[in-house]
């Protein structure tokens, strides 16, 4: 299908520019060692006694607030600077391919990165007998997460050619997505706020699905949740690129 | 071939392109003029369905721009201003890419790149990262990028700018080559290249249609055009005062006297040709023409009038 041939032709272009600068091998050894040091040393892995991995999925939600907008960033705000955008969108391409070639790449990429910190499950299934459908879950459930951050990080990439100023408003609406549903947020809120607004609020927030998911219950609920935020942050995409005013 | 009709752009406040009209058939090389911010980008733009124009439509091989950009750009190939590539890639990659995005896929993609890339002589860099070409081999592959789905039309905005006097040369050259059965439409402020290319110029300021002439065409509409420059060898006469009874010129200048050697500029009343006139009265007298020079006509002396002017002059091609 020749929709597919240019989806695929996007990405398959994403993904190698990833690989062709020190990005992609930085932002591995960055996530990956944050990832065990948070999980080992902050949160004292070993002596939890536990065989599960809740300790180590607790602290996705904050690697991803800033190394997923460190991965979106230059989605759009380099073809802006560059000028490539204009011999993209000329190269019988609609924007909705290029766009979803885009973040089909960069997702693959943080699917990589994810996937790479498998000795983290292999160390817990020999220290114990862990549940696997729990971390299953769990990783799934990260999986969408970072999923969600990279199509918020993609739109604010959308509205500017510098990428500090798109890395600067992903974390910041990344934060937002957290704390509207981080329990000691929605704890503090809930004493001067009623009750229906609190959870309205919160419903909104990546953290209940996210939580939901990583104990293991895979509700589509939250699928549907994620799929909807990366949709409508896609679709968002759409409209800012769009709407071309040619500079 | 493109039709464009009453084609307005509006960027806020400032309209930058206000109702361009015009239409070119194959073969035609059109080369675009206009003084810097005259809407020349712009309209090649829409053109090229890059930016929706505020009113207007264009038309290129029966399919309409704006309401189905991605099938009319299947017909178009076109190099931006400034080039921009994707600087991380090699040019072979880079060319794989664009020819995928173009639909081509597997061995006819990898044959359709090396063609190309063996027309617009770049095989010896393709394994070079984009980022390190020099600014030759960089336009060339812009150039290649356009050629890759064999389009009907191609689009080059200021295609040779900041190139050193030998790449204008190879890029002249490649678009030459290029032109037999397309439409080239290209933008540019140079004159010189306009002459050595196009079958048919537009000028364009102020985001409105100014002149759509040949260079021909154009070249005559120079004040000086025709003006002829005799340098002749008169004893004892005043060759001035003679030349000057022929009916069609205007006005005699003497440029340079020495002795019996004159140097004079005969300006035509009505731009006719004078040479065969005055070179029958230079025989009737005998005198000795050593030099004779008629002024084809000077298109920068064009473009600047008809820029600086106010008033809209439409002549059709």
């Amino acid at each position: 299908m020749r929709v597919c041939n240019q989806v695929r032709a996007v990405a398959k272009r994403e993904w190698s520019a990833y690989f062709n600068s020190p990005v992609a091998y930085i932002f591995i050894i960055i996530f990956l060692a944050l990832a065990g040091f948070f999980t080992f040393s902050v949160s004292n892995f070993y002596e939890a006694g536990q065989a599960d991995l809740s300790r180590f999925f607790f602290w996705h939600p904050w690697l991803y607030l800033i190394l997923v907008p460190a991965v979106a960033m230059r989605l759009w705000a380099e073809e802006r600077r560059l000028g490539t955008m204009e011999l993209l969108f000329t190269s019988a391409v609609t924007p909705g391919q290029a766009i979803l070639g885009k973040w089909l790449a960069a997702w693959a990429f943080l699917a990589l990165a994810l996937a790479l910190t498998f000795p983290i499950p292999l160390t817990a299934a020999w220290l114990g007998q862990p549940d696997w459908g729990v971390i299953a879950a769990g990783y799934v459930a990260s999986l969408l997460l970072a999923g969600a951050y990279l199509a918020v990080g993609m739109f604010t990439s959308a509205l500017t050619r510098n990428q500090v100023i798109s890395f600067i408003l992903a974390v910041v609406l990344g934060l937002f997505l957290i704390l509207a549903g981080f329990q000691p947020v929605t704890e503090l809120l809930s004493q001067w706020a009623p009750g229906w607004l609190v959870d309205g609020v919160a419903a909104f927030s990546f953290m209940p699905h996210y939580e939901a998911m990583q104990r293991g219950v895979l509700d589509l609920r939250d699928f549907v949740y994620f799929g909807s935020v990366v949709g409508f942050m896609l679709f968002l995409t759409h409209l800012v690129l769009g709407n071309r005013s040619g500079r | 071939m493109i039709k464009v009709e009453h084609l307005v752009k509006k960027f806020d406040l400032r309209t930058a392109v206000d109702d361009v009209s015009f239409g070119v058939e194959k073969g035609t090389v059109l080369g675009f003029l206009g003084p810097n911010g005259a809407g020349k980008t712009t309209t090649i733009r829409m053109i090229a369905g890059y930016l929706p124009p505020t009113s207007g439509t264009v038309v290129v091989n029966g399919v309409d721009v704006v309401a189905n950009p991605v099938a009319a750009q299947r017909q178009i190939g076109y190099m931006p201003e400034n080039t921009p590539l994707y600087d991380d890639m090699t040019v072979s990659g880079f060319l794989r890419f664009i020819a995928e995005l173009r639909g081509l896929r597997g061995q006819e993609r990898d044959r359709r790149v090396a063609d190309i890339m063996e027309r617009c002589m770049l095989t010896s860099v393709r394994h070079q990262p984009v980022d390190t070409l020099s600014k030759g081999y960089r336009r060339r592959t812009g150039l290649a990028q356009t050629l890759l789905h064999d389009p009907a039309v191609l689009l080059l905005d200021e295609p040779t700018e900041g190139l050193d006097p030998n790449q204008k040369q190879v890029v002249r050259e490649m678009i030459e080559q290029m032109a037999k059965d397309k439409i080239i439409m290209l933008s540019t402020h140079v004159l010189e290249e306009v002459e050595a290319l196009c079958t048919r110029i537009m000028i364009i300021s102020e985001g409105r249609l100014k002149l759509d002439s040949t260079p021909e065409d154009l070249k005559k509409r120079s004040a000086s055009y025709n003006t002829l420059t005799l340098d002749v060898v008169a004893p004892g006469a005043d060759p001035a005062t003679v030349l000057a009874q022929i009916p069609d010129v205007a006005r005699v200048d003497v440029v340079q006297r020495a002795g019996d050697k004159h140097v004079l500029r005969l300006i035509p009343r009505d731009k006719q040709s004078l040479a065969v006139s005055a070179i029958e009265v230079a025989t009737q007298h005998k005198w000795l023409v050593t030099e004779l020079r008629a002024d084809p006509g000077r298109l920068d002396d064009v473009f600047r009038d008809v820029t600086t002017t106010a008033d809209v002059i439409r002549q059709s091609a």
